[in-house]
C-alpha cells in the first residue's frame, strides 16, 4: 500500500515536470495555428477553432527563409566535417604517435579551454576583417571547425583500443594513415557520433558568433533571422510562432530520431570531460 | 634528399602532421585571441585600421572598474548565477533520483525534459516572451485563474533575474538530469543494500551514501553551471528584444561586453570586461576546486 502510494507520487511529479517542459511548445504550435482574432483573448484558447496553416505559408513568405535555411544548412555541415576530420587526425597523433614536444603541445591546448569564449571574440572579429572574412561563409565556418574538448574526448577513446591491433596491422604492412581509418575510427563510433550531434545542436542554435561577423540578410542563419523577424511581426504572433515552429522543427526531427545515441553521449561527455 | 627523407619517416614529423589541421586553426582562433586580447586590453590609444598602437596604459580596466554599468552588470550577473546554480542544480538532482527509481516510462521522461536543451535559445525565448506578455500571456492566466492580479512580467525590472533564472532552470535541466542519472547508475548497489541491511532510513542512505559517492558528478555540473552561468547573454537579448530590460535590470557582464564592443566599438575597453570576467570565471572555478579537492571522494 505504501510502496503504491509513493509510486503515484513520483509519477505524479514526473508528469508535473513533464508539462511544465511541454506547455510553452504547445503553446507555440497552437498560437502558430491560429486565426489572428484568437490570438489575443483570455482566457487563452488551447485548441484554435480553425486552423490556419496559411501562417506558415505567411511567415516563409515574409522573410528570406529560404536564404536561411541554406546558410544554416551549409554552416552546419561544413562545421561538423570539419571538427570531425581535423579532430580524428589531431586525436590519432596525440594517442598513437610518440613525438616530440607532444606532451607539452596537448597541455597548452587544454589549458586554453578554461578562457570563455567571450574573451576571443574581439579578437578573432578584428583577425577575420583583416583577413576580409566578415560576412562570408569562412568567418561562420574556419574558426570552429577544430575543438579542444572533441580531441580530448576522442583520444580517450583511441586511448582504449588496444595496442596489440596497432602492432600486428604495422607487421602486416598497414599505414598509420589507413589503420586510422580503417580500424580506429569504426571502433570510435559511439564516441564519434556523439560528437557529431553536440557539433550539429550547438552549430545549428549558435546566435552570439553569427550575430557579430555578419550584418548582412544574406549571410544570416536561422536563429538570428528569427530574433531580426520578431522585430517585424512584434504583434502577429500567430506568425511570429509559426516562423519559430519552422527553425526549432528540423532540430526537434533530428533529436527524435538520435534522442538514444544524444542522451547516451551527453552522459558519457559529461562523466569523461 | 637525404635529410626531407630521414625527416619524412620520423615520427616528429608524422605527428606534427597529423595535428597541423587542428593546431593551425585553434592557435589562429584560440591561443593568439588570447594572447592578444591580454594585450588589447591595454591600448588606451590606437588606430584599429592600421592596428598601430600609440600608448597603453590601465585606463581601460580604470574605466571599466570605475563604470557604474559594469557595476549593473557584476551585480545582476551574481544575482544570476546565486538564482541559477543551486536552483537547477537541485531541481535536476531531485529529478534525477525520481528517474533512477526505477520507474516505467523512464526514457520517455528523460526525452521531454531533454527537449529544450536541443532547441535554439533564441526561438525559445520568443515563446517564452509571449507566455509572459502581460495583457494575453499564458502565465498571467494561470495568476488570474488562482484568483491574483495580472503582473507586469517583462516590464518589472524586479522580475527580470528571476524570469531568467526560471527560464535557465527550464532549460538546462534535461543536461543536468541526464548527467546526473549517470553518475547515479556508477553508484554500486552494493553499497545501498548494505545500508539497508543496517537499518538505514531513505534520508540516512541519501545522505550518508549517494551524495558523497556522487561527489565527483555533482562537482563537474556545479562547474560547468558556474561558468555557463557567469556567460548568460543570448537569453536577455532575445527575452527583452535586443534590450538590457526595463531600467537595465538584464544587464549582465557578457551583455555589457557586446554593448561596448558591438555598439560602441570601443575594442579596448570591452577587452578590459572580457579579461575581468575571466578572472571572476578563474577565481569561481579556483574555489570550487579547492572545495572538490577536499569534499570529493575521489
Amino acid at each position: 500500500m505504501k510502496r503504491t502510494l509513493q509510486k503515484t507520487l513520483i509519477y505524479m511529479i514526473l508528469t508535473v515536470g513533464a508539462l511544465f517542459i511541454l506547455v510553452p511548445f504547445i503553446w507555440m504550435i497552437s498560437t502558430s495555428l491560429k486565426p489572428s482574432n484568437e490570438v489575443l483573448i483570455m482566457p487563452p484558447k488551447f485548441i484554435p477553432s480553425k486552423l490556419m496553416w496559411e501562417n506558415y505559408k505567411i511567415a516563409l513568405e515574409a522573410a528570406p527563409f529560404k536564404t536561411y535555411f541554406k546558410n544554416s544548412i551549409i554552416v552546419t555541415v561544413s562545421v561538423t566535417l570539419g571538427e570531425i576530420i581535423t579532430t580524428i587526425l589531431a586525436a590519432f597523433a596525440f594517442s598513437r604517435v610518440n613525438f616530440k614536444g607532444r606532451d607539452i603541445i596537448f597541455t597548452i591546448l587544454i589549458a586554453t579551454m578554461m578562457v570563455p569564449g567571450e574573451v576571443l571574440t574581439i579578437p578573432n572579429f578584428v583577425t577575420l576583417s583583416k583577413l576580409g572574412w566578415i560576412d562570408t561563409y569562412k568567418a561562420l565556418i574556419i574558426p570552429w571547425c577544430a575543438s579542444i574538448y572533441s580531441i580530448y574526448l576522442l583520444k580517450q577513446h583511441f586511448m582504449s583500443i588496444p595496442d596489440e591491433l596497432y602492432n600486428a596491422a604495422k607487421i602486416d604492412g598497414c599505414s598509420d594513415f589507413k589503420f586510422l581509418w580503417t580500424i580506429m575510427v569504426p571502433l570510435a563510433k559511439p564516441t564519434i557520433v556523439t560528437l557529431i550531434i553536440l557539433k550539429v545542436i550547438s552549430s545549428w542554435n549558435s546566435f552570439f558568433w553569427p550575430l557579430i561577423v555578419t550584418n548582412s540578410k544574406e549571410m544570416r542563419t536561422l536563429p538570428l533571422a528569427l530574433s531580426a523577424f520578431t522585430n517585424e511581426f512584434g504583434t502577429d504572433y500567430n506568425v511570429l510562432m509559426a516562423a519559430t515552429n519552422i527553425i526549432v522543427l528540423p532540430v526537434i526531427i533530428f533529436y527524435t530520431i538520435l534522442q538514444k545515441h544524444i542522451i547516451s553521449g551527453v552522459s558519457k561527455a559529461g562523466i569523461k570531460g | 634528399m637525404r635529410v626531407i627523407d630521414k625527416l619524412r619517416k620520423s615520427n616528429t614529423f608524422k605527428g606534427l602532421l597529423y595535428i597541423l589541421p587542428a593546431t593551425l586553426i585553434l592557435v589562429a582562433f584560440k591561443i593568439y585571441p588570447i594572447i592578444k586580447s591580454f594585450t588589447m586590453s591595454f591600448y588606451t590609444d590606437f588606430d584599429y585600421l592600421s592596428g598601430e598602437v600609440y600608448k597603453r596604459g590601465f585606463d581601460n580596466f580604470q574605466y571599466v572598474l570605475s563604470d557604474p554599468d559594469f557595476y549593473l552588470a557584476l551585480k545582476n550577473t551574481f544575482y544570476f548565477v546565486l538564482g541559477a546554480v543551486p536552483l537547477s542544480i537541485i531541481v535536476s538532482l531531485g529529478f534525477a533520483l525520481l528517474l533512477n527509481s526505477n520507474i516505467k516510462l523512464n526514457s520517455f521522461f528523460r526525452s521531454i525534459y531533454f527537449l529544450p536543451f536541443v532547441t535554439s535559445t533564441a526561438a525559445l525565448a520568443i515563446i517564452w516572451r509571449w507566455i509572459f506578455n502581460g495583457d494575453y500571456g499564458l502565465a498571467n492566466y494561470l495568476v488570474m485563474s488562482l484568483g491574483g492580479k495580472k503582473i507586469k512580467w517583462l516590464t518589472d525590472p524586479n522580475l527580470t533575474i528571476p524570469i531568467l533564472v526560471l527560464f535557465n532552470v527550464w532549460k538546462g535541466m534535461g543536461y543536468k538530469i541526464i548527467i546526473f542519472l549517470a553518475g547515479l547508475q556508477n553508484i554500486d548497489k552494493k553499497y545501498h543494500l548494505s545500508a539497508k541491511i543496517d537499518g538505514a532510513n531513505k534520508w540516512n542512505i541519501f545522505t550518508n551514501i549517494t551524495l558523497p559517492l556522487l561527489s565527483p558528478t555533482l562537482f563537474f555540473v556545479s562547474i560547468t553551471s558556474v561558468i555557463g552561468a557567469f556567460k548568460i547573454f543570448d537569453e536577455v537579448f532575445v527575452l527583452y528584444n535586443t534590450s538590457t530590460g526595463p531600467l537595465k535590470s538584464g544587464l549582465t557582464i557578457v551583455y555589457y561586453i557586446f554593448n561596448k564592443f558591438y555598439r560602441h566599438w570601443q575594442f579596448s575597453i570591452s577587452s578590459a570586461a572580457a579579461f575581468v570576467l575571466f578572472i571572476i570565471i578563474l577565481i569561481f572555478t579556483l574555489i570550487q576546486l579547492k572545495i572538490g579537492k577536499t569534499k570529493s571522494n575521489y
